[in-house]
């Protein structure tokens, strides 16, 4: 019991909460954008973004952390540029986000890519009859039908990021207080002796978050519906 | 709506001229109405290109070739290369199906067509009898009551021309019998025209002035209600014939 007190440990939740919350606060819009664009009429190359978009799904994640390394790292082919102007995602926590959003992209994308497929085109025709301009349509219509496919994208990509271990270890290394997240510390505890209390501690804030998270989505979904049957 | 509501006893006379001239695949749609204000009706049957000429008046549907003018403004033309987008027509429309937002109160459907400033709000809901429902969600509406709302949606947007898409195919004879007199209410006293598309026989005969019959898309042969009533009864004795 006592570990529940202890500061390191509580670290470990608060940069993990952190880093998943950033990853999907920055991955959200993009995601929104790639969802209306995949749900859209058929366009040159949509196949190939949809790949695109879903390759971390399958690849492994060691890949995807070494493909990010070489775009992102000092030396990568953007990273290089980036550092130029003193941003640099190697061994930083902003980092560790990075490479949880990619993973969890493709999570994210498709619930609400889903959602905008089952919209009723109809209701965005009798807007623009309303005198509703393109953008006015997607707010006021599309975002508010689409919300239950966001929070659905929102919690899955949470709890993703939250667990990311591979991408993370090979992109920005398992460094304490800055990039070692719940999973990179428990991995790190399991390999030493006397870590197995400690491990078990975080497994257990672990499993508790992730309930956290699907009883939150789960709330903000029902208080959505309940104001709609008003 | 610019100022009020526009009642008849107020408001000045509006008149109906509607040009189309367009390809839609093999069919050729050909529309040339001057109507005065009121209903104007088109009718035909399932197929014969009316809901076509509604679509391509209001914007969801665009010809291939052609040209469309709605009082006397040109709204579409290929060769000129003009297409005014949708939300800037200004054409009412009201669908079989009544689309109202589901995610929104039927006072917000209410207003997402109003311009700020605008007024003819309370005329609306009382010429609708909508006071009672502004505050439901659609989902808690009735066919009819869900229709009437739509059709007040419509007009508070200000439209140049209200264009009425079989609005009560989706009723059964109960609600249709709600919805009629509000209709004729629309049309006694408003001036904004009303461009009616049926393909039954009694709704036109009860709300048309004046009545297009519309085939393969061809909208040319304008009557009277009088003489679309007598064109058509011999339809309808044939068919009470063959039944």
């Amino acid at each position: 019991m006592a570990l529940f007190n202890d500061p390191q440990i509580w670290g470990v939740v608060l940069l993990s909460l952190k880093v998943a919350a950033l990853a999907i606060v920055v991955a959200l819009p993009f995601a929104i954008w790639i969802g209306k664009l995949l749900a859209g009429p058929s366009f040159f190359g949509k196949a190939l973004l949809s790949a695109l978009v879903h390759l971390p799904l399958v690849l492994p994640p060691v890949v995807t952390g070494y493909a990010l390394l070489v775009t992102f790292g000092r030396r990568g082919w953007i990273g290089s540029y980036l550092d130029q102007w003193g941003i640099s995602f190697t061994f930083s926590w902003t980092g560790a986000s990075l490479a949880a959003g990619i993973m969890a992209f493709p999570l994210i994308v498709r619930p609400i890519r889903l959602a905008f497929e089952a919209q009723d085109d109809r209701l965005l025709e009798m807007a623009s009859l309303l005198g509703a301009s393109g953008r006015r349509r997607f707010l006021t219509i599309t975002l508010p039908q689409a919300w239950s496919g966001i929070i659905a994208g929102m919690v899955l990509g949470f709890a993703k990021a939250l667990g990311e271990f591979g991408a993370t270890i090979t992109f920005v290394s398992n460094i304490p207080d800055e990039t070692q997240t719940l999973s990179l510390a428990i991995y790190t505890l399991l390999q030493s002796p006397s870590g197995d209390n400690a491990a078990l501690t975080l497994i257990t804030l672990s499993i508790i978050l992730s309930f956290v998270a699907i009883f939150a989505s789960e709330w903000l979904a029902h208080s959505h519906q309940k104001k709609r049957e008003r | 709506m610019a100022g009020a509501f526009p009642s008849k006893e107020e408001g000045t006379l509006a008149v109906l001229t509607i040009k189309i001239q367009g390809q839609i695949g093999s069919c050729n749609i050909d529309a040339d109405i001057e109507a005065g204000t009121g209903v104007t009706a088109l009718y035909g049957p399932s197929g014969a290109g009316k809901s076509t000429i509604l679509r391509a008046l209001a914007g969801l549907w665009q010809p291939e070739s052609g040209v469309i003018e709605v009082q006397g403004h040109t709204l579409f033309d290929t060769e000129n290369k003009i297409n005014v987008p949708a939300q800037k027509r200004r054409m009412g429309a009201v669908f079989q199906d009544p689309l109202l937002f589901p995610h929104l109160s039927v006072e917000k459907n209410l207003r997402y067509g109003m311009k700020p400033g605008e007024v003819g709000w309370d005329a609306v809901l009382s010429l609708l009898n909508l006071q009672d429902l502004i505050g439901r969600m659609p989902r808690h509406l009735s066919g009819g009551e869900a229709q009437r709302v739509a059709l007040a949606r419509a007009i508070l947007s200000d439209p140049q021309v209200l264009l009425l898409d079989e609005p009560m195919t989706g009723l059964d004879d109960e609600r249709r019998l709600q919805v009629l007199p509000y209709l004729e209410r629309l049309r006694d006293e408003t001036t904004i025209p009303i461009v009616y598309v049926s393909h039954r026989r009694d709704e036109i005969l009860q709300l048309a002035d004046l009545v297009f019959m519309v085939e393969n898309g061809n909208a040319q042969e304008e009557l009277t209600p009088f003489e679309f009533e007598e064109a058509t009864k011999t339809n309808v004795i044939r068919r009470r014939d063959e039944a």
